[in-house]
């Protein structure tokens, strides 16, 4: 007992030293710490959103939508090519994850067949004996789509967060088709809401000026044509009022570059915008073959504006302009336009948004109550146990140290409920020395010496202290396995209070009990 | 100078006044059954859906004109309560009909109809898809827990401890949601963590006093098993007051000082501490007089002797 290992010794002296170093920055303000030589740990506790305040949404990709837009595509292409090729046809259309045509002469339904099924990878085809093809989307190709959808969706949020000047916000994908938002210091979660509603899809089309609008309204769409209504022009009795446009998109916003603020010939706000190479031939091709027609502009199912070609407009760059474009509406669009198109829309399922005032009260209130629930454990352990309770509260102290050093190494957030995992850890730490220490009571009662008493204490308490600790330590395991954000804080730092517990109550005053035994040499003992 | 919690060698008759812990025990976990059947548990939005507003108003005392204000959107039952001071309001609004969207217009309407005058301090809406889950989550974190815990024991211990743990651990998770479903606190997320930390302490307790049981038995194969399972209560009720008692102690605090949003946590956990307490010494143990220990043969006894020397 008296005598432990130098490199034991060794072993808790480089931890402790360790554990002071990677926890000494959080008492730094961060322009101190940027100011430390290299080689020391920079690393500070970072707080969760309930604490510093900030914004979490939880958003789904409804994926469901681009699946029915390329269906949807494909029932066009399947169209055209019928057309093309003089087969007559029926029953075309589309389901949640199917095609399927009519073929009506069955002499013709082999060729239809062999043709359909060129047109795109990734579905099932089949002929049945009536002449229905049905072209079905795999199993494979679906899950590649949704996958795709949400990658893609989560670089568009970040392309239109980033410019905001929002400081470190997270985006990451949670399970199938989730995306989790948190965005520190924005309580109002608003603003994210509304850079993120809009898919922003913007689409050029030709108007269908043979078919008769009247005649559209009432139900009657020319086939390939469709009605889209105006997104800021409204009849004098509200209803918004209808373009009958080419369903074909002439120029896709997918070929936009930039997109920036600009002004019109009359000083009003407008969007500036710039296509690549492709865009801008087919657009210079399509406003010189249609010179004197108007062009409507579609942002998300809505006509913004349907002006007329005036000529040719070469290298790709034009204006989009609106009677109602305000300086801040037209940025804010050609913001959203610069990052791209949402592939489908985005869904808010959860939405958590704490105000700075509530996280620093609570940041306040989780220092005093530590503060009391330590100097509350302290005094009474000292009182209890005497000098055996004074080593016990060193331990207690280094453990505080480790915990918010194994915190800060490994880049843990430390959340409301963490503080309580925190304050239930100070009064929980001390359990493995009470065990010792009445285990080392008994030993005394029974007549044993100081040493051997203090030897068998913490010898036959062991076994104990690991059952004790490991069936709490399963409770944090599974409280963090099905636990979300502020409760799997929780789960940390009760965990990693528990296992710098043990270490700290069976060796480090095992150190110092020994040390004294060593110096003191007493021939009785009171604990 | 020294303070002491209990007498030095304390000996006292638990196990005799099993019936009267028996009968005790059945009666809470009868009411709380009954309690919870009856007005069940009062669910947070992590687990019904929702919206939860917390405002802090420039003057105090203004909840019932915001009740009047608020009731008149036709967002169904709104609920409002003074949240530690009386100028902090916490608005709950049920789910509402229409999903996600409907969720979103609603807060909308609540921030129009209060106006800038109000500090929004939190603001929580959650959806009924993510609230199926959580519930899900949180039913299978708890039943999954005590599984895991019992295993352990049933690994460590014969199978008799492990089912008199389990007694004792759903005694007190029984109790805990009674207890609830009596004061009608809050039941959300955090409460389960708080009932899984209790699990987790529940049985801490319990295997620290199994663990003299198994040593007893091998030390003294002949005293009855009464006698055994009491003299096991009194060697380790000491340690067993004591850890409860710092660990209450920092739970007071954190009750007191810890703010109004883990205020419900702290009365969960202090509960669990006292009823986990109760339940290791007067329901877990006297338990195992009825389940059957294998006492050890004399050479086992004879090995444990050498071990330990």
């Amino acid at each position: 007992m008296l005598k432990i290992e130098t490199w034991k010794l060794a072993v808790v002296g480089i931890l402790c030293a360790l554990g002071f170093a990677f926890a000494a920055p959080n008492l730094l303000s961060s322009e101190a710490v940027d100011g430390l030589p290299g080689f020391l740990p920079k690393s500070q506790i970072s707080l969760g959103l309930d604490l510093q305040g900030g914004s979490h949404l939880l958003l789904e990709v409804e994926v469901g939508v681009v699946v029915k837009e390329r269906l949807e595509s494909l029932v066009d292409s399947i169209r055209t090519e019928l057309r093309k090729e003089r087969i007559i046809y029926g029953g075309l259309g589309a389901t949640d994850s199917a095609v399927s045509v009519t073929i009506k002469d069955p002499a013709e339904a082999q060729k239809a067949y062999d043709t359909i099924r060129q047109l795109e990878v990734g579905y099932a085809s089949d002929l049945a004996d009536d002449g229905v093809i049905t072209l079905t989307l795999t199993e494979q190709s679906l899950k590649e789509r949704r996958v795709a959808a949400v990658e893609q969706s989560i670089e568009i949020v970040r392309r239109r967060i980033d410019p905001q000047g929002i400081k470190e916000p997270t985006i990451i994908r949670q399970g199938d088709d989730r995306i989790l938002l948190q965005v520190p210091g924005e309580d109002d979660p608003e603003k994210l809401k509304k850079l993120l509603g809009q898919t922003a899809k913007l689409t050029f089309h030709l108007l269908d000026e043979k078919g008769s609008l009247a005649d559209a309204m009432a139900g009657r769409v020319p086939p390939g044509s469709m009605l889209v209504p105006s997104i800021d022009e409204f009849d004098n009795r509200g209803a918004a009022r209808m373009y009958l446009l080419k369903k074909r998109v002439s120029v896709s916003g997918d070929t936009l570059v930039s997109a920036s603020l600009g002004f019109d010939q009359s000083s009003r706000p407008a969007v500036n915008f710039r296509l690549d190479a492709v865009g801008g031939k087919k657009f210079a091709d399509i406003t010189r073959a249609n010179i004197g027609k108007p062009f409507a502009i579609v942002l998300d199912g809505k006509v913004i504006s349907a002006p007329t070609i005036q000529g040719i407009i070469p290298g790709g760059s034009g204006q989009i302009t609106s009677g109602t474009f305000t300086t801040e509406s037209a940025r804010e669009l050609s913001l959203l336009l610069s990052a791209g198109a949402l592939p489908a829309p985005l869904t808010v399922l959860e939405e958590r948004s704490v105000g700075p005032g509530l996280g620093q009260d609570s940041v306040d209130a989780g220092k005093v109550a530590s503060m009391v629930g330590l100097a509350l454990v302290v005094v009474f352990m000292a009182i209890y146990y005497g000098r055996f309770g004074v080593y016990a509260n060193v331990a207690l102290l280094m453990n505080m140290v480790l915990i918010v050093a194994m915190l800060s190494a490994f880049g843990a957030t430390l959340t409301l409920p963490g503080i309580a995992g925190i304050v239930l850890t100070i009064g929980m730490a001390v359990d493995a020395n009470v065990l010792v220490f009445e285990r080392i009571r008994e030993e005394l009662r029974t007549g044993r010496g100081v040493l051997s008493a203090v030897d068998q204490g913490y010898k036959l308490a062991l076994s104990t202290i690991m059952d004790a600790n490991i069936t709490t330590l399963i409770a944090a395991v599974l409280l963090f396995a099905f636990g979300s954000g502020p409760v799997q804080g929780f789960a940390v730092t009760l965990a990693v209070g528990i296992i710098s517990s043990m270490f700290t109550a069976i060796w480090v005053t095992r150190i110092l009990i020994s040390t004294w035994l060593r110096r003191t040499r007493p021939a009785t003992l009171t604990i | 100078m020294r303070i002491k919690l209990l007498p030095e060698n304390p000996n006292y008759a638990f196990l005799s006044k099993r019936m009267i812990f028996y009968v005790f025990s059945s009666l809470l976990v009868a009411s709380s059954i009954a309690m919870f059947s009856i007005k069940g548990l009062s669910y947070g939005i992590d687990f019904t859906g929702g919206i939860m507003i917390e405002v802090k108003m420039s003057e105090p005392d203004q909840i019932g004109s915001m009740r009047s204000t608020l009731s008149q959107l036709g967002l169904g039952a709104v609920e409002l309560q003074e949240f530690g001071t009386s100028d902090d309001i916490m608005i709950r609004l049920q789910a509402q009909d229409g999903g996600e969207a409907a969720n979103q217009a609603a807060v909308n309407a609540v921030k129009k109809a209060l106006g800038d005058g109000v500090e929004y301090r939190r603001t929580e809406l959650v959806g009924p898809k993510v609230s199926d889950e959580l519930f899900l989550n949180g039913i299978y974190a708890v039943v999954s827990a005590i599984m895991a815990i019992l295993i352990y024991i049933w690994f460590r211990f014969e199978w008799q401890f492990g089912l008199s743990a389990v007694v004792a651990l759903a005694h007190d998770v029984i109790s805990t949601i009674g207890v609830f479903s009596l004061i009608q606190h809050e039941f959300n997320l955090t409460t389960v963590a708080a009932v899984l930390t209790i699990a987790g302490y529940s049985i801490n307790d319990t295997v620290v006093v199994f663990d003299r049981v198994r040593e007893n038995l091998r030390k003294y194969k002949t005293m009855p098993m009464e006698q055994l399972l009491n003299q096991s209560v009194n060697e380790t009720l000491s340690r067993t007051t004591m850890t409860s008692f710092t660990t209450l102690l920092a739970l007071v605090a954190l009750y007191y000082f810890g703010g109004e949003i883990i205020r419900d946590f702290a009365f969960a956990m202090i509960w669990g501490i006292l009823i986990g307490t109760y339940s290791s010494i007067c329901v877990a143990v006297p338990m195992l007089l009825h389940m059957s220990v294998e006492r050890r043969s004399g050479e086992d006894d004879q090995q444990a002797q050498e071990q330990q020397s």
